[in-house]
């Protein structure tokens, strides 16, 4: 990075420091907190999706598609998370191989586990064999996201539902009474007003989705956690820069990452409240209505 | 290949270490569907070692932490809330791999702390083995999330329950002990249930992170794992761990219902609390 980091053994602390921090390997380190910040930036708008889609279903009244929200909702919610972390995406992973196994090698006639083994033809390997390394790491990124988006979208189905039923009944009554059909009503009148339902619900599942970030490694990608042990482990004078066990500093930072993350999300949060309650029937509502009067 | 009752022999009490079974876990094409039930089920005894400890110290120590942060004294609230800020403001992830690394650069022999008369000598190597350094993580970590439940609850005690106390001329501990505690439970129990279970399923953090799982004896999800490693099969051993978990959290959900029976005895029927179970897991 700098003109004098060509010799570190020889450099006085602050220089040493100024070329250690700026080394290709940390300038990846800081680039996975990148990686986490646009996996909730993917994440959340994918869970609340889910999640609207899941609460549709839960309201439905055409019992398969009420029988499916209420056994996703309740199964992801009933098993440990970290289950199913480790689990959608492999389960997906060999789900995707196995189709594509299906469509592109009919005639295959090896049975596809064979004892431990998962053994699919080469044009089913999915990334395709042979792809770039970042192929990969993608891959693997939206593995994780699909399997984020579907703990947290079941999460998010669960408030998004409770949300649509407190909108005061009178309201639905009176739009069907102006003689809105029941889908006008849900679009007018519902849908703009359950959000401030909703946020306390929502807020919680934020904070809960940015601390389960971390489990990003389990799944093997480089990420924060990954760089930190890395970079944190002690380095012998074979390295060009030596250095004991720093792995304590390295947590102590995504420590302090995670709670400004925390109370940044707080106060976001808080503001988005004042502004969804502007105008609404609930206490807080009324109180803004009564200062500004 | 073993039979189902060889399996239990071998591996029924693996979890707790090599001299309690076979020295070896099975391995590759030898995993039968048997080893995996028992194996995983022997790791539940260091998931109920961890959430019952860290639950007992955990509510002691809340207790006293959310008094702290209902002080009016800012020198007693102000650490109490950093506390709990730091503790339910990051992940529990991080939090095992930042003990970790400061518990391996304690020295090895032992901290001595001269208490005047004696000196107090603490084993400062126990504290890199999960089943002690890893507990220690888990109490400070069930504490703040506690604390702030125990917190919310003592603010919300009716005004007319203190004032009766009052009446009654009571004062200092013994008002604390009628009537600010059990008012204090009685509100946070059926939040203190789920942060249980919660506590209970983040037991399988344990070993995921940097503390070792020395001997192979790990909980039962590291021996899920090691089935879908060995295996690279996930649908036999991940619904065997849920369907363990799901039964874990029946009988955590059992406990505490009986004790919210005992603490809301008092009230007419009808008007008693249901517990209700509203599962978030990570923390």
């Amino acid at each position: 990075m700098f003109s004098f980091c060509t010799d570190p053994s020889s450099l006085p602390d602050w220089q040493w420091f100024a070329c250690y921090l700026t080394s290709a390997t940390h300038l990846n380190f800081y680039r996975a907190f990148g990686v986490v910040l646009l996996l909730l930036a993917i994440t959340a708008p994918a869970a609340l999706a889910m999640g609207m889609a899941g609460a549709l279903a839960l309201r439905s009244r055409i019992p398969p598609l009420n029988w499916l929200g209420k056994g996703y909702v309740n199964i992801v919610r009933g098993v440990p998370d970290i289950v199913f972390f480790l689990f959608v995406p492999i389960a997906l992973g060999q789900g995707i191989e196995w189709v594509l196994h299906q469509i592109n090698c009919p005639d295959w006639d090896q049975p596809i586990r064979q004892g431990n083994d998962f053994i699919v033809c080469r044009d089913a390997k999915m990334p395709p064999v042979n792809s770039p390394r970042w192929v990969y790491d993608v891959y693997g990124f939206f593995m994780a996201v699909i399997a984020f988006a579907l703990v947290f979208g079941a999460f998010v189905a669960n408030t998004l539902y409770g949300a649509m039923r407190a909108v005061p009944q009178a309201q639905v009554e009176t739009a069907e009474a102006y003689g809105m059909t029941q889908r006008q009503a849900f679009r007018r009148i519902i849908l703009p007003q359950m959000w401030v339902y909703a946020l306390p619900g929502l807020s919680n599942i934020w904070q809960i989705l940015t601390k389960a970030t971390p489990l990003l490694f389990l799944l093997g990608i480089q990420d924060i956690v990954y760089w930190a042990r890395e970079l944190g482990g002690q380095k012998t004078s074979l390295f060009t820069y030596p250095h004991p066990d720093w792995r304590v500093w390295y947590f102590l930072v995504l420590l302090c990452f995670y709670l400004t993350l925390t109370w940044a999300s707080e106060r976001a949060f808080a503001r988005l409240n004042d502004k969804l309650s502007r105008g609404q029937a609930t206490a807080a509502g009324e109180r803004q209505r009564k200062a500004t009067s | 290949m073993r039979t189902c009752l060889e399996s239990l022999q071998g591996y029924g009490l693996r979890a707790l270490g090599r001299q309690y079974g076979e020295n070896l876990l099975p391995r590759g094409l030898d995993i039968t569907l048997c080893d995996q039930i028992v194996l995983i089920g022997s790791g539940l005894i260091w998931n109920i070692y961890f959430a019952a400890i860290a639950i007992v110290i955990g509510f002691c120590l809340a207790t006293g932490v959310a008094l702290a942060k209902f002080s009016q004294n800012r020198w007693i609230n102000r650490p109490a809330s950093a506390f709990v800020f730091i503790f339910r403001g990051s992940p529990l992830f991080i939090q095992f791999f930042f003990f970790y690394a400061l518990f391996i650069l304690l020295p090895r022999t032992g901290l001595e702390i001269p208490l005047g008369f004696t000196t107090l000598t603490v084993n400062t190597s126990a504290l890199t083995t999960a089943q002690v350094g890893g507990l220690v993580v888990l109490v400070l970590n069930t504490t703040a999330y506690s604390a702030e439940l125990f917190y919310g609850a003592l603010r919300s005690i009716p005004k007319g329950d203190l004032e009766a106390a009052d009446a009654y001329g009571l004062s200092g501990f013994t008002k604390f002990r009628r009537v600010v505690f059990p008012s204090m439970l009685r509100l946070a129990w059926p939040s203190y249930t789920n942060e249980a279970i919660f506590l209970t399923h983040s037991t399988t953090l344990v070993f995921l992170s940097a503390f070792p799982a020395r001997q192979q004896s790990g909980e039962a999800f590291y021996y899920a794992r090691y089935f879908v490693d060995q295996t690279f099969n996930p649908f036999v051993a991940y619904p065997i761990v849920a369907a363990y978990f799901v039964a874990l959290t029946l009988a955590i959900i059992g406990i505490f219902a009986l004790a919210n029976l005992r603490l809301n005895r008092h009230l007419p029927r009808e008007r008693r609390q249901r517990l209700r179970f509203r599962p978030q897991y990570i923390r």
